[in-house]
Protein backbone atom coordinates (compact mmCIF):
# COMPACT_ATOMS: atom_id res chain seq x y z
CA UNK A 1 0.00 0.00 0.00
CA UNK A 2 1.42 3.53 -0.76
CA UNK A 3 1.50 6.28 1.69
CA UNK A 4 -1.47 7.90 3.04
CA UNK A 5 -2.57 11.74 1.39
CA UNK A 6 -3.53 14.22 4.69
CA UNK A 7 -5.76 17.33 4.37
CA UNK A 8 -3.66 20.10 6.20
CA UNK A 9 -5.81 22.79 5.78
CA UNK A 10 -9.56 23.57 4.98
CA UNK A 11 -11.97 25.86 4.59
CA UNK A 12 -15.42 27.14 2.95
CA UNK A 13 -17.28 30.45 2.40
CA UNK A 14 -20.48 30.94 3.85
CA UNK A 15 -23.02 29.65 1.18
CA UNK A 16 -25.15 32.71 0.73
CA UNK A 17 -26.07 35.02 -2.69
CA UNK A 18 -23.40 37.46 -2.58
CA UNK A 19 -24.30 40.42 -4.97
CA UNK A 20 -20.49 42.22 -5.44
CA UNK A 21 -18.16 39.42 -4.96
CA UNK A 22 -17.06 37.17 -7.67
CA UNK A 23 -16.10 33.52 -8.44
CA UNK A 24 -12.54 34.57 -7.90
CA UNK A 25 -13.42 36.39 -4.64
CA UNK A 26 -15.23 33.33 -3.30
CA UNK A 27 -12.33 31.08 -4.41
CA UNK A 28 -9.40 33.24 -3.22
CA UNK A 29 -10.97 33.68 -0.12
CA UNK A 30 -11.36 29.89 0.19
CA UNK A 31 -8.20 29.33 -0.86
CA UNK A 32 -6.83 31.76 1.61
CA UNK A 33 -7.97 30.46 4.45
CA UNK A 34 -6.92 26.75 3.30
CA UNK A 35 -4.02 27.65 3.42
CA UNK A 36 -3.84 29.49 6.99
CA UNK A 37 -5.99 27.05 8.45
CA UNK A 38 -3.43 24.55 7.23
CA UNK A 39 -0.33 27.42 8.50
CA UNK A 40 1.10 26.90 4.60
CA UNK A 41 1.76 29.65 2.43
CA UNK A 42 0.61 29.43 -1.48
CA UNK A 43 4.38 29.16 -2.38
CA UNK A 44 4.83 25.90 -1.03
CA UNK A 45 1.82 23.91 -3.64
CA UNK A 46 3.03 22.31 -6.26
CA UNK A 47 -0.41 21.45 -8.14
CA UNK A 48 -4.13 23.58 -8.37
CA UNK A 49 -6.78 22.19 -9.20
CA UNK A 50 -9.79 24.41 -9.55
CA UNK A 51 -13.77 23.11 -9.66
CA UNK A 52 -16.53 24.88 -11.03
CA UNK A 53 -19.49 23.31 -12.97
CA UNK A 54 -20.06 26.72 -15.07
CA UNK A 55 -16.97 28.61 -15.00
CA UNK A 56 -13.94 25.45 -15.83
CA UNK A 57 -13.85 26.70 -19.30
CA UNK A 58 -12.76 30.73 -18.38
CA UNK A 59 -9.64 29.72 -16.60
CA UNK A 60 -10.83 30.03 -13.44
CA UNK A 61 -7.78 27.98 -11.26
CA UNK A 62 -5.39 30.54 -13.11
CA UNK A 63 -7.59 33.63 -12.38
CA UNK A 64 -7.03 32.66 -8.66
CA UNK A 65 -3.49 32.01 -8.77
CA UNK A 66 -3.36 35.92 -10.16
CA UNK A 67 -5.18 36.92 -6.99
CA UNK A 68 -3.69 35.08 -4.28
CA UNK A 69 0.05 33.93 -6.14
CA UNK A 70 0.94 33.35 -9.39
CA UNK A 71 3.54 30.84 -9.18
CA UNK A 72 3.45 29.17 -11.92
CA UNK A 73 2.40 25.73 -11.26
CA UNK A 74 0.55 23.57 -12.46
CA UNK A 75 -3.53 24.29 -12.94
CA UNK A 76 -6.33 21.74 -13.46
CA UNK A 77 -9.48 23.62 -14.25
CA UNK A 78 -12.29 20.71 -13.73
CA UNK A 79 -15.65 20.48 -14.60
CA UNK A 80 -17.98 17.00 -13.33
CA UNK A 81 -21.37 17.86 -12.40
CA UNK A 82 -21.87 17.79 -8.94
CA UNK A 83 -19.22 15.63 -8.13
CA UNK A 84 -16.81 18.69 -9.24
CA UNK A 85 -15.68 19.49 -6.26
CA UNK A 86 -14.90 16.38 -5.08
CA UNK A 87 -12.97 15.83 -8.41
CA UNK A 88 -10.83 18.98 -7.86
CA UNK A 89 -10.02 17.34 -4.42
CA UNK A 90 -9.11 13.99 -6.25
CA UNK A 91 -7.02 15.85 -8.58
CA UNK A 92 -4.67 17.44 -5.91
CA UNK A 93 -4.92 13.77 -4.37
CA UNK A 94 -3.67 12.06 -7.45
CA UNK A 95 -0.95 13.75 -7.90
CA UNK A 96 0.49 13.25 -4.63
CA UNK A 97 -0.42 9.87 -4.65
CA UNK A 98 1.58 9.40 -7.71
CA UNK A 99 4.60 10.79 -6.12
CA UNK A 100 4.17 14.48 -8.72
CA UNK A 101 3.43 16.57 -6.18
CA UNK A 102 4.34 16.57 -2.26
CA UNK A 103 1.69 19.57 -1.15
CA UNK A 104 -1.57 21.00 -2.64
CA UNK A 105 -4.48 23.37 -3.19
CA UNK A 106 -7.72 22.40 -4.17
CA UNK A 107 -10.53 24.49 -4.25
CA UNK A 108 -14.51 24.50 -5.52
CA UNK A 109 -16.67 27.25 -6.54
CA UNK A 110 -19.77 28.19 -8.01
CA UNK A 111 -21.84 31.37 -8.31
CA UNK A 112 -25.48 30.15 -9.17
CA UNK A 113 -27.80 33.10 -8.66
CA UNK A 114 -31.30 32.30 -8.98
CA UNK A 115 -30.74 29.93 -11.74
CA UNK A 116 -34.00 28.17 -11.19
CA UNK A 117 -34.88 24.55 -11.97
CA UNK A 118 -31.78 23.85 -13.88
CA UNK A 119 -32.77 21.70 -17.23
CA UNK A 120 -35.88 21.45 -19.03
CA UNK A 121 -36.49 24.48 -21.81
CA UNK A 122 -34.83 23.73 -24.23
CA UNK A 123 -38.02 24.56 -26.53
CA UNK A 124 -36.95 25.67 -29.97
CA UNK A 125 -38.01 28.99 -30.61
CA UNK A 126 -39.22 30.62 -33.47
CA UNK A 127 -39.69 27.12 -35.24
CA UNK A 128 -42.63 26.44 -37.50
CA UNK A 129 -42.09 23.48 -39.88
CA UNK A 130 -41.29 20.39 -38.17
CA UNK A 131 -37.87 18.47 -38.70
CA UNK A 132 -36.59 15.60 -36.80
CA UNK A 133 -33.14 16.34 -35.67
CA UNK A 134 -31.00 15.11 -32.04
CA UNK A 135 -30.14 12.15 -31.38
CA UNK A 136 -33.76 11.37 -30.63
CA UNK A 137 -34.93 12.58 -34.20
CA UNK A 138 -37.38 14.79 -31.84
CA UNK A 139 -39.80 17.75 -33.87
CA UNK A 140 -40.66 19.95 -30.34
CA UNK A 141 -38.70 19.97 -27.12
CA UNK A 142 -40.35 16.47 -25.50
CA UNK A 143 -40.00 18.26 -21.62
CA UNK A 144 -43.66 17.71 -20.00
CA UNK A 145 -44.43 15.83 -22.75
CA UNK A 146 -42.31 12.55 -22.24
CA UNK A 147 -41.59 13.19 -18.80
CA UNK A 148 -39.94 15.70 -17.01
CA UNK A 149 -35.86 16.41 -17.67
CA UNK A 150 -35.73 18.62 -14.22
CA UNK A 151 -33.81 17.94 -11.98
CA UNK A 152 -36.80 17.91 -8.93
CA UNK A 153 -38.35 15.61 -11.20
CA UNK A 154 -35.35 12.99 -12.22
CA UNK A 155 -34.66 12.61 -8.29
CA UNK A 156 -38.45 12.68 -7.35
CA UNK A 157 -38.81 9.68 -9.51
CA UNK A 158 -35.81 7.90 -8.16
CA UNK A 159 -37.36 8.38 -4.94
CA UNK A 160 -40.32 7.00 -6.17
CA UNK A 161 -39.07 3.58 -7.94
CA UNK A 162 -37.36 3.11 -4.42
CA UNK A 163 -40.79 3.29 -2.36
CA UNK A 164 -42.51 1.02 -5.16
CA UNK A 165 -39.47 -1.08 -4.47
CA UNK A 166 -39.54 -1.30 -0.86
CA UNK A 167 -42.15 -1.08 2.01
CA UNK A 168 -42.34 1.49 4.52
CA UNK A 169 -41.34 4.69 2.74
CA UNK A 170 -43.38 7.28 1.20
CA UNK A 171 -44.35 11.38 1.17
CA UNK A 172 -43.80 11.19 5.11
CA UNK A 173 -40.47 9.62 5.33
CA UNK A 174 -39.35 12.36 2.24
CA UNK A 175 -41.02 15.40 4.58
CA UNK A 176 -38.65 14.17 7.46
CA UNK A 177 -35.23 13.65 5.95
CA UNK A 178 -35.94 17.80 4.86
CA UNK A 179 -37.18 18.33 8.69
CA UNK A 180 -34.15 16.94 10.10
CA UNK A 181 -31.51 18.87 7.53
CA UNK A 182 -33.10 21.83 8.31
CA UNK A 183 -33.11 21.60 12.07
CA UNK A 184 -29.38 20.51 11.75
CA UNK A 185 -28.72 23.77 9.93
CA UNK A 186 -29.51 26.40 13.04
CA UNK A 187 -26.66 25.14 14.38
CA UNK A 188 -24.43 25.62 11.36
CA UNK A 189 -23.54 29.28 10.66
CA UNK A 190 -22.05 29.03 7.71
CA UNK A 191 -25.66 27.83 6.22
CA UNK A 192 -26.98 29.39 3.74
CA UNK A 193 -30.09 28.90 5.76
CA UNK A 194 -31.10 27.81 9.58
CA UNK A 195 -34.46 28.10 9.93
CA UNK A 196 -36.54 25.18 11.10
CA UNK A 197 -39.73 24.24 10.15
CA UNK A 198 -42.19 21.66 11.37
CA UNK A 199 -42.65 18.29 9.18
CA UNK A 200 -46.03 19.89 8.76
CA UNK A 201 -45.15 22.84 6.90
CA UNK A 202 -42.44 21.03 4.81
CA UNK A 203 -45.38 18.50 3.69
CA UNK A 204 -47.20 22.07 3.05
CA UNK A 205 -44.78 24.08 1.31
CA UNK A 206 -45.24 24.49 -2.61
CA UNK A 207 -45.17 21.41 -4.52
CA UNK A 208 -42.28 21.28 -7.14
CA UNK A 209 -42.42 17.83 -7.98
CA UNK A 210 -44.50 15.16 -5.82
CA UNK A 211 -43.27 14.23 -3.81
CA UNK A 212 -40.12 17.53 -3.50
CA UNK A 213 -41.93 20.11 -1.87
CA UNK A 214 -39.72 23.32 -2.16
CA UNK A 215 -38.46 22.89 1.07
CA UNK A 216 -37.14 19.77 0.26
CA UNK A 217 -35.20 20.87 -2.81
CA UNK A 218 -31.88 22.63 -2.26
CA UNK A 219 -31.60 26.18 -3.16
CA UNK A 220 -29.30 27.49 -5.63
CA UNK A 221 -26.83 30.05 -4.01
CA UNK A 222 -23.34 30.99 -3.88
CA UNK A 223 -19.74 29.77 -2.44
CA UNK A 224 -16.50 28.20 -2.64
CA UNK A 225 -14.58 25.86 -0.45
CA UNK A 226 -11.03 24.82 -0.38
CA UNK A 227 -8.79 22.26 0.64
CA UNK A 228 -4.96 22.01 0.82
CA UNK A 229 -3.63 18.31 0.77
CA UNK A 230 -0.28 16.83 1.47
CA UNK A 231 1.53 13.53 1.26
CA UNK A 232 2.15 10.96 4.31
CA UNK A 233 6.25 11.99 3.77
CA UNK A 234 5.90 16.04 3.53
CA UNK A 235 3.61 16.05 6.69
CA UNK A 236 6.33 14.44 9.21
CA UNK A 237 8.48 16.84 8.52
CA UNK A 238 6.01 19.86 9.66
CA UNK A 239 5.23 21.42 12.96
CA UNK A 240 3.59 19.20 15.82
CA UNK A 241 0.57 21.41 15.37
CA UNK A 242 0.33 20.89 11.75
CA UNK A 243 0.58 16.88 12.36
CA UNK A 244 -1.77 17.23 14.84
CA UNK A 245 -4.63 18.67 13.11
CA UNK A 246 -3.91 16.63 9.60
CA UNK A 247 -6.66 14.34 8.70
CA UNK A 248 -6.28 11.25 6.72
CA UNK A 249 -8.05 10.74 3.49
CA UNK A 250 -8.65 6.78 4.03
CA UNK A 251 -10.34 5.99 0.70
CA UNK A 252 -10.64 8.43 -2.30
CA UNK A 253 -13.28 7.20 -4.98
CA UNK A 254 -14.50 8.52 -8.05
CA UNK A 255 -17.32 6.24 -10.27
CA UNK A 256 -19.69 6.82 -13.40
CA UNK A 257 -22.63 5.18 -14.02
CA UNK A 258 -22.42 1.43 -15.32
CA UNK A 259 -24.59 0.59 -18.20
CA UNK A 260 -28.12 -0.27 -16.82
CA UNK A 261 -31.46 -1.26 -18.55
CA UNK A 262 -33.46 2.24 -18.11
CA UNK A 263 -30.83 4.66 -17.37
CA UNK A 264 -30.99 5.73 -20.81
CA UNK A 265 -34.64 7.69 -19.87
CA UNK A 266 -34.02 7.76 -16.19
CA UNK A 267 -30.18 8.14 -14.80
CA UNK A 268 -29.69 5.63 -12.59
CA UNK A 269 -28.03 7.51 -9.68
CA UNK A 270 -28.05 3.78 -7.39
CA UNK A 271 -25.27 1.88 -8.72
CA UNK A 272 -22.25 3.97 -9.31
CA UNK A 273 -22.95 5.10 -6.16
CA UNK A 274 -23.32 1.69 -4.51
CA UNK A 275 -20.15 0.60 -6.52
CA UNK A 276 -18.11 4.01 -5.38
CA UNK A 277 -19.26 3.02 -1.20
CA UNK A 278 -17.80 -0.57 -1.63
CA UNK A 279 -14.68 0.69 -3.28
CA UNK A 280 -14.03 3.27 -0.64
CA UNK A 281 -14.60 0.84 2.20
CA UNK A 282 -12.22 -1.45 0.67
CA UNK A 283 -9.65 0.91 0.27
CA UNK A 284 -10.47 2.74 3.71
CA UNK A 285 -11.18 -0.66 5.32
CA UNK A 286 -13.66 0.61 7.21
CA UNK A 287 -17.38 -0.72 7.26
CA UNK A 288 -20.37 1.63 7.19
CA UNK A 289 -20.90 0.69 10.98
CA UNK A 290 -18.01 2.44 11.65
CA UNK A 291 -18.78 5.95 10.53
CA UNK A 292 -19.45 8.85 13.39
CA UNK A 293 -20.86 10.90 10.77
CA UNK A 294 -21.62 10.98 6.68
CA UNK A 295 -22.33 14.26 4.39
CA UNK A 296 -24.10 12.50 1.77
CA UNK A 297 -25.75 14.13 -1.33
CA UNK A 298 -29.26 15.69 -0.65
CA UNK A 299 -30.02 17.36 -3.72
CA UNK A 300 -33.18 16.82 -2.99
CA UNK A 301 -34.40 14.65 0.09
CA UNK A 302 -35.80 11.87 -2.27
CA UNK A 303 -31.70 11.76 -3.06
CA UNK A 304 -30.71 11.48 0.77
CA UNK A 305 -33.12 8.48 1.61
CA UNK A 306 -31.91 6.26 -1.42
CA UNK A 307 -28.58 6.95 -0.46
CA UNK A 308 -28.80 5.89 3.09
CA UNK A 309 -29.51 2.37 1.23
CA UNK A 310 -26.97 3.14 -1.29
CA UNK A 311 -24.63 3.85 1.14
CA UNK A 312 -25.33 0.74 3.20
CA UNK A 313 -26.28 3.04 6.23
CA UNK A 314 -28.92 1.09 6.72
CA UNK A 315 -30.09 -2.76 6.17
CA UNK A 316 -30.76 -2.87 2.00
CA UNK A 317 -34.44 -2.32 1.63
CA UNK A 318 -34.53 -0.25 5.27
CA UNK A 319 -33.76 3.04 4.32
CA UNK A 320 -37.86 4.11 5.48
CA UNK A 321 -37.23 2.47 8.78
CA UNK A 322 -33.81 3.98 9.01
CA UNK A 323 -35.14 7.64 9.09
CA UNK A 324 -38.43 7.00 11.12
CA UNK A 325 -36.59 5.57 13.55
CA UNK A 326 -34.08 8.82 14.09
CA UNK A 327 -30.98 7.02 13.41
CA UNK A 328 -29.63 10.01 10.59
CA UNK A 329 -30.66 12.86 13.35
CA UNK A 330 -27.43 13.95 15.14
CA UNK A 331 -28.25 12.67 18.55
CA UNK A 332 -29.09 9.13 16.26
CA UNK A 333 -27.44 5.98 15.79
CA UNK A 334 -25.66 7.37 12.37
CA UNK A 335 -25.86 11.40 11.86
CA UNK A 336 -25.91 12.71 8.15
CA UNK A 337 -25.85 15.86 7.12
CA UNK A 338 -25.08 17.67 10.69
CA UNK A 339 -24.13 20.80 8.07
CA UNK A 340 -27.75 21.20 7.34
CA UNK A 341 -27.05 19.40 4.10
CA UNK A 342 -27.22 20.65 0.37
CA UNK A 343 -31.12 21.39 1.43
CA UNK A 344 -30.42 23.77 3.58
CA UNK A 345 -26.58 24.52 3.81
CA UNK A 346 -27.09 25.47 0.43
CA UNK A 347 -25.74 23.90 -2.97
CA UNK A 348 -22.93 25.64 -4.86
CA UNK A 349 -22.32 22.58 -7.20
CA UNK A 350 -18.63 23.37 -7.75
CA UNK A 351 -17.79 23.84 -3.99
CA UNK A 352 -19.95 21.11 -2.38
CA UNK A 353 -17.56 18.55 -2.54
CA UNK A 354 -15.32 20.11 -0.67
CA UNK A 355 -17.31 21.83 1.72
CA UNK A 356 -18.69 18.51 2.97
CA UNK A 357 -14.57 17.31 3.79
CA UNK A 358 -14.45 20.65 5.12
CA UNK A 359 -17.77 19.62 7.40
CA UNK A 360 -16.45 15.99 8.70
CA UNK A 361 -12.67 17.20 8.88
CA UNK A 362 -13.89 20.37 11.05
CA UNK A 363 -15.98 17.68 13.09
CA UNK A 364 -13.12 14.46 13.08
CA UNK A 365 -10.47 17.59 14.93
CA UNK A 366 -13.32 18.23 17.23
CA UNK A 367 -13.46 22.03 15.73
CA UNK A 368 -16.95 22.27 15.06
CA UNK A 369 -18.57 24.54 17.99
CA UNK A 370 -22.07 24.02 18.91
CA UNK A 371 -22.28 21.13 16.35
CA UNK A 372 -19.75 19.11 16.95
CA UNK A 373 -20.38 15.27 16.98
CA UNK A 374 -18.69 14.14 20.27
CA UNK A 375 -16.16 11.86 19.47
CA UNK A 376 -15.92 11.96 15.79
CA UNK A 377 -13.08 9.54 14.23
CA UNK A 378 -13.99 8.74 11.40
CA UNK A 379 -16.64 10.11 8.32
CA UNK A 380 -17.74 9.73 4.85
CA UNK A 381 -18.47 12.58 2.72
CA UNK A 382 -20.49 11.72 -0.84
CA UNK A 383 -21.64 13.50 -4.08
CA UNK A 384 -23.73 12.66 -7.00
CA UNK A 385 -24.28 14.57 -10.03
CA UNK A 386 -26.28 13.42 -13.27
CA UNK A 387 -24.77 12.72 -15.75
CA UNK A 388 -23.50 10.36 -13.95
CA UNK A 389 -19.84 10.50 -11.54
CA UNK A 390 -19.77 10.20 -7.99
CA UNK A 391 -17.39 10.77 -6.11
CA UNK A 392 -16.73 9.24 -2.22
CA UNK A 393 -13.84 10.33 0.35
CA UNK A 394 -13.31 8.04 3.69
CA UNK A 395 -11.88 10.58 6.29
CA UNK A 396 -10.25 9.30 9.53
CA UNK A 397 -8.69 11.06 12.59
CA UNK B 1 -53.37 15.45 -43.49
CA UNK B 2 -49.54 14.88 -42.75
CA UNK B 3 -48.47 13.36 -39.61
CA UNK B 4 -44.93 13.51 -37.72
CA UNK B 5 -43.99 11.36 -34.35
CA UNK B 6 -42.35 13.39 -31.67
CA UNK B 7 -39.47 11.03 -32.20
CA UNK B 8 -37.87 9.03 -34.64
CA UNK B 9 -38.64 5.89 -32.06
CA UNK B 10 -42.42 6.20 -32.43
CA UNK B 11 -43.56 4.58 -34.86
CA UNK B 12 -46.83 5.55 -36.31
CA UNK B 13 -47.68 2.45 -38.25
CA UNK B 14 -51.39 0.91 -36.99
CA UNK B 15 -50.94 0.51 -33.54
CA UNK B 16 -48.66 3.26 -33.13
CA UNK B 17 -46.07 1.39 -31.02
CA UNK B 18 -41.97 2.09 -30.09
CA UNK B 19 -39.54 0.67 -31.90
CA UNK B 20 -35.47 0.71 -30.21
CA UNK B 21 -32.32 0.21 -31.61
CA UNK B 22 -31.48 -3.39 -30.15
CA UNK B 23 -28.09 -4.70 -29.73
CA UNK B 24 -27.59 -7.57 -31.53
CA UNK B 25 -25.32 -8.90 -29.73
CA UNK B 26 -26.36 -8.22 -25.77
CA UNK B 27 -29.82 -7.16 -26.53
CA UNK B 28 -29.93 -3.77 -24.70
CA UNK B 29 -32.09 -1.75 -26.09
CA UNK B 30 -31.87 2.10 -26.68
CA UNK B 31 -34.26 4.97 -28.01
CA UNK B 32 -30.97 7.52 -29.56
CA UNK B 33 -29.06 6.88 -32.70
CA UNK B 34 -26.17 4.76 -31.28
CA UNK B 35 -22.68 5.16 -32.10
CA UNK B 36 -21.90 1.45 -30.66
CA UNK B 37 -23.70 -0.15 -27.42
CA UNK B 38 -23.42 1.26 -24.15
CA UNK B 39 -23.50 -2.11 -22.48
CA UNK B 40 -20.99 -4.60 -24.74
CA UNK B 41 -19.31 -1.92 -27.03
CA UNK B 42 -20.06 -3.74 -30.00
CA UNK B 43 -21.47 -2.18 -33.01
CA UNK B 44 -24.45 -3.84 -34.54
CA UNK B 45 -28.15 -3.04 -34.19
CA UNK B 46 -31.32 -4.26 -35.22
CA UNK B 47 -35.00 -2.66 -35.01
CA UNK B 48 -37.31 -3.92 -31.89
CA UNK B 49 -40.95 -3.54 -31.89
CA UNK B 50 -41.65 -2.47 -27.79
CA UNK B 51 -44.81 -3.72 -26.19
CA UNK B 52 -47.15 -1.22 -25.87
CA UNK B 53 -48.25 -2.57 -22.27
CA UNK B 54 -46.84 -2.24 -18.76
CA UNK B 55 -46.70 -1.13 -15.38
CA UNK B 56 -45.70 2.29 -13.78
CA UNK B 57 -42.68 2.18 -11.51
CA UNK B 58 -41.92 5.60 -10.86
CA UNK B 59 -43.75 8.71 -10.98
CA UNK B 60 -43.70 12.28 -9.92
CA UNK B 61 -46.04 14.49 -10.30
CA UNK B 62 -44.27 18.07 -11.48
CA UNK B 63 -46.07 21.45 -10.52
CA UNK B 64 -43.20 23.45 -11.58
CA UNK B 65 -41.29 23.59 -15.15
CA UNK B 66 -40.49 25.66 -18.13
CA UNK B 67 -43.03 28.27 -18.58
CA UNK B 68 -44.21 26.86 -22.01
CA UNK B 69 -45.13 23.70 -19.82
CA UNK B 70 -48.49 23.23 -18.75
CA UNK B 71 -48.62 21.96 -14.95
CA UNK B 72 -49.35 19.84 -13.45
CA UNK B 73 -48.66 16.77 -15.14
CA UNK B 74 -47.58 13.18 -14.34
CA UNK B 75 -44.21 12.28 -15.67
CA UNK B 76 -43.54 8.69 -15.34
CA UNK B 77 -41.04 5.46 -15.44
CA UNK B 78 -42.67 2.72 -17.32
CA UNK B 79 -41.54 -0.63 -17.55
CA UNK B 80 -42.85 -2.23 -20.52
CA UNK B 81 -43.81 -6.43 -20.38
CA UNK B 82 -40.41 -7.09 -22.38
CA UNK B 83 -38.53 -4.90 -19.85
CA UNK B 84 -37.78 -1.93 -21.54
CA UNK B 85 -37.86 0.88 -19.88
CA UNK B 86 -39.73 4.44 -20.62
CA UNK B 87 -40.26 7.35 -19.55
CA UNK B 88 -43.31 9.45 -20.38
CA UNK B 89 -46.44 11.45 -19.21
CA UNK B 90 -48.78 9.66 -17.67
CA UNK B 91 -52.39 10.41 -18.97
CA UNK B 92 -55.76 9.80 -18.55
CA UNK B 93 -55.39 10.07 -14.58
CA UNK B 94 -56.00 12.93 -12.50
CA UNK B 95 -52.62 14.55 -11.36
CA UNK B 96 -53.06 13.74 -7.77
CA UNK B 97 -50.98 11.64 -5.58
CA UNK B 98 -54.29 9.59 -4.37
CA UNK B 99 -55.54 8.97 -7.97
CA UNK B 100 -51.70 7.27 -9.42
CA UNK B 101 -51.11 3.33 -7.98
CA UNK B 102 -46.85 2.45 -8.25
CA UNK B 103 -47.38 -1.08 -10.07
CA UNK B 104 -50.55 0.30 -12.07
CA UNK B 105 -50.80 -1.49 -15.51
CA UNK B 106 -50.47 0.48 -18.23
CA UNK B 107 -50.93 1.05 -21.98
CA UNK B 108 -49.47 3.22 -24.97
CA UNK B 109 -51.66 6.10 -26.61
CA UNK B 110 -50.81 8.28 -29.02
CA UNK B 111 -52.02 11.97 -29.22
CA UNK B 112 -52.06 15.21 -31.78
CA UNK B 113 -50.13 17.65 -29.51
CA UNK B 114 -49.73 20.67 -32.13
CA UNK B 115 -49.34 21.63 -35.67
CA UNK B 116 -46.67 23.17 -37.57
CA UNK B 117 -46.93 25.89 -39.99
CA UNK B 118 -47.67 23.43 -42.70
CA UNK B 119 -50.54 21.72 -41.18
CA UNK B 120 -48.30 19.17 -40.55
CA UNK B 121 -49.48 17.14 -37.05
CA UNK B 122 -47.02 16.26 -34.39
CA UNK B 123 -48.22 13.24 -33.06
CA UNK B 124 -47.24 12.45 -29.19
CA UNK B 125 -47.42 9.37 -26.97
CA UNK B 126 -48.06 8.84 -23.36
CA UNK B 127 -49.64 5.98 -21.11
CA UNK B 128 -52.69 5.42 -19.52
CA UNK B 129 -54.24 3.38 -17.14
CA UNK B 130 -55.89 0.00 -19.21
ZN1 LIG C 1 -24.57 -4.72 -26.60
Amino acid sequence: MSQPVWILGVSMTKFARYEDEDCVDLASTAALAALNDGGISINEMDIMACGSLFQASAGLGQQVLGQIGQTGIPVYNVSNACATGATALRTVYMSIKAGESEMGLAVGVEKMGKMGLLAGADKKADENVYEPSGRYGSVVSVDGILGTNTMPGVFAQAGMKYAYENDGVGFEQFAKVAYKNHKHSILNPLAQYQKEFSEEEIQQSPMMSYPNTLLMCCPTGDGAAAAVLVSDEKLKTLSAEQQDRAVKISASVLTSDPYVEGGQVQPDVNTLTRNAAEKAYEEAGVGPDELDLVELHDCFATAELIHYDNLKLCESGGAGDFIDSGAPFRDGKLPVNVSGGLISKGHPIGATGIANVFEVSTHLRNEAGDRQIEGAKVGLTHVIGLGSSCGIHILEK
Amino acid sequence: MSQIPIVEYLSLDDPPHLVANECKNCKARFFDRRNACGNCGTTEFQKAKVSSTGKLVAFSIVHRAAPTIPVPYISGLVETDDNTTVRSNIIGVEPSPEHIELGMALELETYELEKDDKGTACIAFGYKPV
